[in-house]
This record gives C-alpha cells, sequence and structure tokens, in this order.
C-alpha cells in the first residue's frame, strides 16, 4: 500500500471525500451567510439558530403530523424562513442602516432567545431521526465505504448552491436583488418595492441555513444548541472567502471542508482549530478575504 | 475500686461529650442545596429531574428527621466554577446550607467541595464523572456517590476483551477527561491480553465523525472505543451506524454513556452498544416501583444519576437520624458505616477516600425488536461486584488513605 | 447692553453651569465611594468581588469599544490569560507575593494583547471582530490541551496569599478593599485617559477614521496602544478573578464570556465610564437573583431579550439613556 507521510493513500482518498462532503455542507451554510451581508449588510448571527430550527423542525414535523423527509426538505425552510421574514419585519428593520455591528448584536440575542427556550423544552440530548429508508446503506468505494446519504448531501447542497448562485448573479430577480440593496431610492423609484425585497432576500437567507439543518437531520444530533458551534466555523469561513462575495462563499466552503478533511488526517487534535489559523492568515495577506470585493 | 470505675466512666464520658462535636441539629433544620446544571449540556444527566428526585426523598421520609423539617435552596451552576463557587460559600456561610447534592460539571465539583472543606459542610456527589474526585481532589466533605469513570471504562473494557475482542482503536476526545479514559482503557485492555492498535484524538467537541469513523474502520479493530461523552459520543454512534461499522463486524464500546444518550439516539442506531452501568430503571422490582412514581412526576425515566441522588439523599438523612446531629464528620462516618442496599445500590459502602463502592451493571443496547417501549433500552448482561469495579485504594492518591 | 456685556453674561452662565455639573458629578462619586466601603459590611463580599472584577473587565473592553469604536470578539482570551498565569504561578511558586502573581499575569495578558492588535489592527468594522474571535479560538484551544491549565477540571486551590508579604488576604474583608482599591484606580486612570488628548483622539477615530488619518493622526499607533491598555486591564480583572475565587477554568476563555462582556457594556451604556460598571452589576445580579428562583430554566432567553431589548430601543445602554434624558430636561 502506498504511503503519503505515513499516511496509506487509501485513507487520503477516503478522507478527501469526506472533506468534499463537509464542504459542501460548509458551503451551503456559509452561502445563507454570504447572501444575507452581501446583499443587506446584515450580520447573521441568529444563522446557526436557523440552521437548528430547520432540523428541529424536521424532527417535530415527523413526530407530531407524521411529515416525511421528501416533504420536510421543502416544508421546513419554508417555515422557518418565515420566521426570518417575521425577524426582519419587526427586529432587523429598526436597526436598519445603523452600524453592521448592531445586527451581529441583535441577531446574536435572538439566537439566545430561541436556543434558551428549546432546550428548557426539549432538553439537550437530542432528538431522534431515522435515516429515510432509500439511504440507508451505501456503496463500497473500494477505498471506503461511502453511505447513500452522504452521497446525496453533496449532490443536494451543490444543486442549492448552484441555483442560488445563478439566481442571484445570472438572472433578472437577481438583478433587481442587487440593485435594490444597492440603491434602494432608485429601485423605488422604478416602483419595485424594496422593503419587501429585502424581507424575503433574508428569508431565503434563512431557507438556505435550514435546508442545511434538514439535511443534518438524519447525520448529526439533533439538539437545540447543534447551531451554536458550527456559527462560528461558518462565520471563519464566508469571513476567509470575503464577506461580500456569493460565489466565494460556496468555493471557501468546499476548499474549507477538504483542509479540515486533511487536518483530521494528518494531525487531527487541531482539526477545530485549523480554520481560525486560517483566516487569521488568509486576512493578513488579503485583507477582504480570497474572493472579497469591498476592502 | 467499683466507685472509681464509676467515676472514671463518668469523666471518660463527660471528657468524650465534650470533646466530640455536639450531637444537634444546626438551626434546627436540616438544609440541603441543590446545585446543577439547569439549561447547559449536562442539564439532562441531573438537571430539574434531579432536583425533583431530591424532593421525592424527602418527601418519602416525611419532611422532617428529629423534628427538624428539612428545607431544599436550589441553584443553576451555570456549568461556571465561578458560580458554583460564590453560590456556595453564600450558601454555607450565609444561610445555613448544611449539604450540597447534584454536582455534574468536574470544574464545579472541584470547587465545590473545596468550599465545603473550608466550612466543614457535607457535599453528595452525583452528576460527575471524573475519578480525580475520590483520587487526587478527595477531601474529607465529600462523597462521590453514584459513578465514575473508573468502572465505566474498566467495566465495559474488561468485559468486552474476556469476551474475544481483542484489538483495539481508540476514539479520543482530545481533552483531560479524554486522555485520563484513554490511558485507563488501554492498562485494561492490556492486562486481558488485548492489544490497542491505534488511536486518534479528535477535538473536544467534534460535530462530525465521519473521517474518524473511517480510520477506526480501516485498522480493522475489533473494538472501536469510544473515549468521550455527551453529544462527541452520540455523534460518534451515528456516525458508526450510518457507515455500517457494526454490520461490518466490528464492536462499538462507549465508555461513557447515559440512559438520556441512548434515547436520544434510539435502539435501531444504538442496537448491540456495550456500556456499563451504575443502575437501570428495570434491573429489578424496586428500581421499577422507583422508577414508575418519577415518570409520573417527571414524564421521563430516570438515570443513574436521578437514583443516585434518591438514595444518596434518604441514607444521609438516616444517618442524621441515627446520629442525631447534622454535623458533616458524624454524618459522614454514620454513612461511611452503613453499608447500602437499597432501590440504588447493591453491595454498598462508602469507602475510606469517599467514593461508595456498589456493583456495577454491563449492559447492552436492545434491538428494535426486542425492545418494547421508548424507555425499554437495556439488557442487563453481566454484573461486576463491587470491590473489582472501582480503582483499587492501593492505586489511589487520595490524601485521606491512610495505607500511604 | 453691549455686545461684551451680553456676551461676558453668556460665559458667565456656562461657567457656572460647568460648576454645578462638576459640583453634581463630585457628590454622586462621593457617595458612590462611600457605598462601596461601606458594601461589604451589608451584602456578601465575595459577591461583590466578582462584580468589580465584571466591572473591570467591561470598563477594559469598554475603552477599545465605546471610546475607540473597535468591536472585539475576543477579549475573554485577555480575562483567561491574566487568571491562568497567575494562578498557575501563585500555585507553585510560594515565594511570590499575591501581587507580584497578579502583575505577572497583567503583563503576559498584556503581551498576548500587543499580539492579537499587530495582527488584526489593520482590519476594520466586521473584519476586525472575527480576526480577534478567530486569535481568541486560537488562544482557547491552547488552554483546553496544555495541562497546567486542569483543561476542563479547571485550575483549583490557587492560595490567596498575603499582599506585599503583610496583608493576609484569605480574610475576605481584606481582599475586599483590595480589590476594590485596584479597581478604583483603574477606574480613575480609564477616566484619565478618557478626558486627555489621547483619548479625544480615540473618539475622533471612533466618529469618523478617514478624517483623523486626513487630519495627520497616526491612526494605527493609537488604536494599537488603546487595544494593548484594554488587554491589559482586561488581564488585571482576570488574575484578580482568580485570586479571589482562587480558582480559574476554561469558562473564562469561552467565546461566551466574550459575548457577556459586550452585553455587559452594550446595556450600561458604552461610551459612557459608568456604563460598563453598571452593566456588569446588573448583569451578574440578573444570573445571580435568577439562577436561584423560579425562573431558573429561563436566564439565558432573559439575557438574549435583554441583548435585543437594548439594540432596538435603549443603544445608549441605561447610562446613555439617563444622560440623554438629563440633558434633554436641564440642559
Amino acid at each position: 500500500m502506498s504511503m503519503i507521510f505515513g499516511v496509506p493513500m487509501a485513507v487520503l482518498y477516503g478522507q478527501l471525500l469526506i472533506g468534499v462532503i463537509n464542504g459542501a455542507f460548509y458551503a451551503l451554510l456559509s452561502l445563507g451567510l454570504a447572501v444575507i451581508f452581501g446583499l443587506l449588510k446584515i450580520i447573521n448571527f441568529a444563522h446557526g439558530a436557523m440552521y437548528m430550527l430547520g432540523a428541529m423542525g424536521t424532527v417535530i414535523l415527523f413526530d407530531t403530523l407524521g411529515v416525511n423527509y421528501w416533504v420536510a426538505l421543502f416544508l421546513a425552510p419554508v417555515l422557518v424562513g418565515t420566521v426570518g421574514v417575521l425577524i426582519e419585519y419587526f427586529l432587523l428593520r429598526r436597526i436598519a442602516g445603523q452600524d453592521h455591528i448592531y445586527s451581529l448584536l441583535l441577531t446574536f440575542g435572538v439566537a439566545l432567545i430561541m436556543q434558551g427556550i428549546l432546550t428548557n423544552i426539549y432538553g439537550v440530548s437530542g432528538l431522534r431521526y431515522s435515516m429515510p429508508d432509500v439511504f440507508k446503506g451505501g456503496v463500497n468505494l473500494g477505498f471506503m465505504f461511502l453511505p447513500f446519504y452522504r452521497a446525496w448531501v453533496i449532490v443536494a447542497a451543490l444543486i442549492v448552491c448552484f441555483g442560488t448562485w445563478f439566481m442571484i448573479e445570472k438572472t433578472k430577480l437577481g438583478a433587481y436583488l442587487r440593485a435594490g440593496t444597492e440603491d434602494s431610492q432608485l429601485m423605488q423609484g422604478f416602483g419595485i418595492n424594496v422593503p419587501l425585497l429585502v424581507s424575503l432576500t433574508y428569508g431565503f437567507g434563512v431557507m438556505l441555513a435550514a435546508f442545511a439543518g434538514v439535511l443534518a437531520a438524519p447525520i448529526y444530533s439533533v439538539t437545540p444548541v447543534m447551531g451554536s458551534h458550527i456559527l462560528i466555523v461558518v462565520f471563519a469561513v464566508v469571513v476567509i472567502g470575503g464577506l461580500g462575495s456569493i460565489g466565494g462563499a460556496i468555493i471557501t466552503g468546499i476548499l474549507m471542508g477538504v483542509v479540515e478533511g486533511l487536518t483530521k488526517t494528518f494531525y487531527p487534535p487541531a482539526s477545530s482549530a485549523v480554520i481560525f489559523l486560517v483566516m487569521v492568515v488568509v486576512l493578513m495577506v488579503r485583507p477582504s478575504g480570497l474572493f472579497g470585493k469591498e476592502a | 475500686m467499683t466507685i472509681m470505675k464509676k467515676l472514671l466512666t463518668t469523666a471518660v464520658a463527660s471528657a468524650m461529650m465534650v470533646g466530640g462535636a455536639q450531637a444537634e441539629i444546626s438551626n434546627n433544620t436540616v438544609k440541603i442545596g441543590y446545585l446543577a446544571d439547569m439549561s447547559g449540556t449536562y442539564r439532562d444527566l441531573s438537571g430539574p429531574n434531579g432536583l425533583k428526585a431530591l424532593e421525592m426523598a424527602v418527601a418519602d421520609f416525611g419532611g422532617k428527621v428529629n423534628g427538624s423539617k428539612i428545607e431544599i435552596v436550589t441553584a443553576d451552576d451555570r456549568n461556571s466554577p465561578d458560580v458554583a463557587s460564590s453560590t456556595v460559600r453564600r450558601w454555607v456561610e450565609n444561610d445555613n446550607v448544611d449539604m450540597v447534592a447534584g454536582l455534574v460539571a468536574s470544574s464545579v465539583t472541584i470547587a465545590t467541595t473545596k468550599v465545603l472543606e473550608e466550612n466543614n459542610k457535607l457535599g453528595l456527589v452525583n452528576g460527575s464523572a471524573a475519578s480525580s474526585i475520590t483520587n487526587e481532589h478527595c477531601t474529607p466533605n465529600h462523597i462521590h456517590y453514584a459513578y465514575d469513570t473508573y468502572p465505566l471504562a474498566n467495566g465495559t473494557a474488561g468485559a468486552i476483551v474476556k469476551e474475544g475482542g481483542k484489538t483495539w482503536y481508540i476514539l479520543t476526545a482530545d481533552y483531560a477527561f479524554g486522555h485520563s479514559m484513554e490511558k485507563d482503557v488501554t492498562a485494561v485492555v492490556e492486562k486481558n491480553g488485548g492489544e490497542v492498535i491505534g488511536s486518534i484524538r479528535h477535538p473536544f467537541p467534534t460535530p462530525d465523525f465521519s473521517s474518524f469513523i473511517l480510520q477506526a474502520q480501516a485498522s480493522g479493530a475489533d473494538v472501536i472505543a469510544l473515549a468521550n461523552a455527551g453529544a462527541d459520543t452520540t455523534n460518534a454512534i451515528t456516525t458508526a451506524a450510518e457507515f455500517g461499522v457494526t454490520q461490518a463486524g466490528q464492536t462499538i464500546a462507549g465508555l461513557v454513556v447515559f440512559l438520556t444518550d441512548v434515547h436520544a439516539l434510539g435502539t435501531e442506531v444504538a442496537q448491540g452498544l456495550q456500556l456499563t452501568t451504575g443502575w437501570y430503571w428495570d434491573m429489578n422490582d424496586e428500581a421499577r416501583a422507583w422508577s414508575d412514581r418519577f415518570m409520573e412526576e417527571t414524564g421521563a425515566r430516570p438515570t443513574m444519576v436521578h437514583a443516585g441522588i434518591y438514595s444518596s439523599t434518604i441514607q444521609y438523612l438516616n444517618a442524621i437520624e441515627k446520629t442525631g446531629s447534622d454535623d458533616s464528620q458524624i454524618v459522614r462516618k454514620q454513612m461511611m458505616d452503613t453499608p447500602i442496599n437499597d432501590m440504588f445500590a447493591t453491595n454498598g459502602r462508602i469507602r475510606e477516600d469517599g467514593r461508595m463502592v456498589h456493583d456495577m451493571y454491563l449492559a447492552e443496547v436492545k434491538t428494535p425488536e426486542e425492545s418494547s417501549g421508548e424507555w425499554d433500552l437495556y439488557k442487563i448482561v453481566r454484573t461486576i461486584p463491587a470491590d473489582e469495579a472501582f480503582r483499587p485504594l492501593a492505586d489511589s492518591s487520595c490524601k485521606l488513605v491512610s495505607s500511604k | 447692553m453691549s455686545q461684551t456685556d451680553i456676551h461676558s453674561d453668556i460665559q458667565k452662565s456656562i461657567l457656572s453651569q460647568q460648576k454645578t455639573e462638576n459640583r453634581r458629578k463630585w457628590i454622586l462619586n462621593g457617595v458612590l465611594l462611600v457605598l462601596l466601603l461601606l458594601a461589604p459590611f451589608v451584602m456578601y463580599p465575595v459577591f461583590l468581588m466578582k462584580i468589580l472584577c465584571f466591572a473591570l473587565f467591561a470598563v477594559a473592553f469598554n475603552l477599545l469599544f465605546g471610546f475607540t469604536g473597535l468591536l472585539s470578539f475576543g477579549h475573554a482570551a485577555f480575562l483567561a490569560s491574566g487568571g491562568y498565569t497567575t494562578g498557575y504561578l501563585l500555585s507553585n511558586f510560594s515565594g511570590l507575593t499575591t501581587e507580584m502573581g497578579i502583575i505577572a499575569g497583567t503583563l503576559v495578558a498584556t503581551v498576548l494583547g500587543l499580539g492579537f492588535a499587530l495582527l488584526s489592527i489593520r482590519r476594520q468594522g466586521i473584519y476586525f471582530a472575527m480576526v480577534t474571535l478567530a486569535l481568541a479560538q486560537l488562544v482557547f484551544f491552547f488552554f483546553v490541551q496544555a495541562s497546567f491549565t486542569g483543561g476542563e477540571d479547571g485550575m483549583h486551590g490557587v492560595p490567596r496569599g498575603e499582599l506585599f508579604g503583610l496583608i493576609n488576604l484569605e480574610d475576605n474583608l481584606n481582599m475586599y478593599y483590595f480589590v476594590l482599591a485596584v479597581f478604583l484606580g483603574c477606574y480613575l486612570l480609564v477616566q484619565r485617559i478618557v478626558s486627555s488628548p489621547y483619548g479625544h483622539v480615540l473618539k475622533a477615530i471612533k466618529q469618523n477614521e478617514p478624517r483623523a488619518v486626513s487630519l495627520g493622526y497616526k491612526v494605527d499607533r493609537y488604536k494599537i496602544l488603546a487595544f494593548v491598555i484594554s488587554a491589559a486591564l482586561a488581564g488585571l480583572a482576570g488574575s484578580m478573578k482568580s485570586v479571589v475565587f482562587q480558582l480559574a477554568s476554561l469558562n473564562d476563555a469561552h467565546w461566551h464570556m466574550s459575548g457577556e462582556v459586550i452585553l455587559m457594556t452594550l446595556v450600561g451604556g458604552m461610551g459612557t465610564l459608568l456604563g460598563p460598571v453598571l452593566g456588569a452589576t446588573l448583569v451578574v445580579n440578573i444570573e445571580y437573583q435568577l439562577g436561584q428562583g423560579p425562573l431558573r430554566d429561563w436566564v439565558d432567553p432573559i439575557l438574549g431579550g435583554i441583548f435585543v431589548l437594548t439594540v432596538l430601543a435603549f443603544r445608549s445602554g441605561i447610562v446613555g439613556e439617563v444622560q440623554k434624558f438629563i440633558r434633554k430636561n436641564m440642559g
């Protein structure tokens, strides 16, 4: 068996593939953050909580209404997106135009409230969610056993990421969105309901987080605090990619997944810290991130 | 001669009465402080339900002991030793609290027992897992009651090696707790003729275990041991199920697994998991009867921590009743002199290092077919006798152990 | 009346207004000082010391955030490094007197602060905050791994020791007055800094950095110095705290602690001097009082709610809003 740095090639390939899978996950999560910041200049510290709501929502919908996984993939994000719209309309709108820092603090507070209330109701040990039958099992690729579900995660995440990027950068709706948030006076003059667009954009960004949550439900512990740890990792990814860049968030997400995967292979204890190290280094060399637009 | 004898006896008796502590209950109240994590990571282990268990014990005892009433005060320690330390200090210095119960996070427990030692009060530790609490951090002012990591790790490891799991791969959480468990397990495996063929350290906490499970699979070891706890353990087990680890023939050994973790996982994912527990709600009639009452009050089945809180409180109140005093040293001595055979423990006794040793149980998680209900999760495979389960006093670094 | 007469009348009334304001300030400060001196006889000293340490932490943070406009999301790193250093030195070197241990802890935090500053100062706004967060996370991971911190168990049994080798700090009253003296000293120091020319430049930087640059100020140097002072005081707060409680733990280094000091400063009133002190007092009290009562399961949602409310409606914090109110009705 050939080795690189004491690690068998087969293991390395397996780790790289896992890295890409996790990267797709990070990409999906950072995409929502990038959309919200890039277009609305809101620093959404409630993103982790929205991800959690997507996952918890999936389980609760199943337990109370028997909603199956496929329906949940659409329903949970829509519900969480609605919550997002309400948050934007009732809370964030009041501090629009102020320093970005306030949006960070406000959404941080919102996340604390949600996590606290759900912990009281559901405890912290987590809720049970079975893997959908169609995905059970996997395929032996030779260098590793790949569960079907993980393959599905890459596919779903990449489809949604590409679709979002395309919509924002290449379609008329996306153009309205980008223009409306850059110069709302002008766009309102053209008859476009900018405030509505803003609410919907926030809702959409949050929907992306919730979608990631639904994907997570069968494979990660579904607890009210599952978003808390992943939040700062995702922020790190977005900052590395450059806060304004939507395409940058996707590419960086996948890249960071791979970097993390390699670290897990060669020096596992540092795999949580490595993303922060990369962030510090990147920001020193490229102040606005790898693909960022503003300095 | 007889008069001299009588005089001497009276003199000695009076000297003992004056020299020893007064046999009385301070402030005519026995005040118990319940300190635990009510809102954070350890909430489900002890938390609000642990308070219920404490209240049940006090109520079952009659609410009074020797005519003095029993009061309970509660606080959330927020997993912060700062908060715990200042709360307990206030409790014992200002509020006449006699005993502190609950106590989960090791940093909280160690901080609390230091304060209790300074003020000569008593602590009954049920939540914490760290075996250092009766080792280098032992004090004459607390008793570690329900369990610790030593029997959990060694019971499981020893039993599995004996059953044929010779080669081991250890997944360790990269912090002090994980390291010490890895060390303990390695020692047990090697002592029983097994071999640790590999190990990997993962950050604490880790949300995604696929990478680590992959490497464990690649090692081809008979057994994959999880030297971690809480969400890390449940995530690792879920991922192992997803990657078909048990189907491919490897055994997963959870070293710190609680009923609440298995309940969160469900039998489908956790079936076949081997673990050690200090108590199980369905293990005998007495336990079941108490658990039914607990379920009525809280809506959930009790963990060994909840049961330990109930049992230790009853023992504590019994000791006060017998001695007529709530002085910590008198009560502790009485508890140490009293064997414990109740709903919670069999062959239980409290050693000089404050460790309550009792029979532990090797359990296996039932398959979905074997399980008849949401909480019907374990089958008890084997009993590990009290003398074998816990760290022997000869290996102890506790300052109270006189044989050093 | 001539122009000059009106002019001098106006000048006189401004001067007398300032005198009344100053007198008001002195009376207020005097009353607070007396209250602080008498407090340990009425309230529990260890609890008061906790408040003082966190108040110092918040005052330190406010210097950077409220006065210079730099939001650091990693201040917990300084609190913890001060605490762990002092704890370690005092536990292992019995020759050290307490104040030497505390000074050492403060120095370590200062050096760490310089490191953070040099790596982050070129960035603005959210990027700056994220870099400080990332650096603090690296420090956190270091503390998790390092054996001297005791990891999850924490560092326990830090001796109170003797101040200058003379005053026994095991006595809670002695310890309290020491902590109070240090706190007051730092508070006055920050007050001097803020009202000095240097402080005015900081405020100018917060209001409009490009203009400050165009006026010729070496803005980076001012920011770095502010950061280092802020880190030093935060480290001092952590060092004292570890002696008061005789322990240090990972909670001090976790990013939630960074979030808490932001909350304290925001609620109390950033950009004011008393604000962070009030904020710290409030938050510590809320956590304690609620943690004991029937609302103990709701502490986190309530703190979150306070965050939200403060950002929405009371952005200047309590002290800030009170100041605005006074100015409106009496100015």
